[in-house]
């Protein structure tokens, strides 16, 4: 990678989600500062599609991460797509996911995003309570 | 069952409304209610997509929805009705029979004052919302199905405390 300090994704959902997903891939991995958290509490539809724009421009970044696929920062971003085609959004974010990206040593974040959706579909168990 | 609730919401489709209410209301089908989104197949596919599948999305202008509201209620699954802004919903109140409206979420932007965490309103505004009292409706906040319904004019007056 070009420059493996440089924050490569948005991670944007409800609540706290973002800030605590990230705090969590940092514990594990020491790579949360790869990972720039959008809080959306109290803005409009039109506000937080804005603003991840602001923040992609800032940051360089192409990748956004979403926690709900209904979710108003979802919604949000599919809307920035049709400005930002370029840009790839992970809707259904979890911790798996995550991780697998901020270890990626793919050099496009976009691919390193396409393998962690991958890797984090396979990473969802259950266990016990045989039916 | 019926319109079991009437939402003004500038977020249209979103978490909230599609888990936080539609699930404990077991809710079949959403009755979307918005000019720009009715008139664009993009904005419909958006928000079609937002959806589980056994959930059914209708979109309709204002204009259209109106008059179709009592069908609505005559169905035997339970519904949401939906708009995206105030006036669209006097208009159903006013034409549609509505008698409970619930604010969802109408958020920051310029020239809005904050009466709630996910309340914001421009002068107008609010007077709209009093408009739409006046008319008979009983018009309360409530973002989420765990949280206080809080009545317009408490709202209202809690702005001076902010």
């Amino acid at each position: 990678m070009s420059d493996p300090t440089a924050k490569k994704a948005l991670v944007a959902g409800h609540g706290d989600f973002a800030a605590g997903l990230i705090s969590a891939v940092e514990a594990v991995t020491g790579r949360g500062d790869l990972l720039d958290p959008i809080e959306v509490k109290g803005l409009c539809g039109e506000d937080i599609q804005l603003l991840l724009r602001q923040r992609l421009e800032t940051i360089g970044a192409t990748v956004i991460f979403t926690d709900l696929q209904a979710g108003s920062c979802t919604m949000a971003a599919r809307r920035l797509l049709r400005e930002m085609p370029d840009v790839l959004l992970a809707s259904g974010a979890n911790l798996p996911m995550l991780l697998d990206f901020v270890m990626s040593s793919a050099d496009d974040a976009r691919e390193a995003a396409r393998a962690a959706v991958e890797r984090a579909r396979a990473a969802i168990s259950i266990y016990g309570a045989p039916t | 069952m019926t319109l079991v609730l009437n939402r003004i919401d500038d977020r249209l489709i979103h978490g909230q409304v599609v888990v936080g209410w539609g699930q404990p209301l077991d809710v079949r089908f959403i009755v979307l209610v918005d000019d720009a989104v009715a008139s664009s197949d993009w904005e419909r596919e958006l928000y079609r997509m937002g959806v589980p599948p056994e959930m059914e999305l209708r979109f309709h202008s204002a204009a259209e929805a109106a008059p179709l509201l009592d069908q609505y209620r005559l169905d035997p699954h339970p519904g949401i009705l939906l708009t995206g802004d105030i006036t669209t919903m006097r208009e159903l109140v006013l034409h549609g029979g509505v008698r409970e409206v619930n604010i969802g979420g109408i958020h920051h932007r310029a020239g809005r004052r904050q009466y709630l965490r996910y309340v914001f309103l421009t002068p107008g505004e609010q007077q709209a919302l009093r408009d739409v009292a006046s008319l008979g409706a009983l018009v309360t906040a409530q973002d989420v199905p765990a949280a206080r319904a809080v009545p317009l004019e408490e709202m209202l007056a809690h702005a001076e405390d902010l």
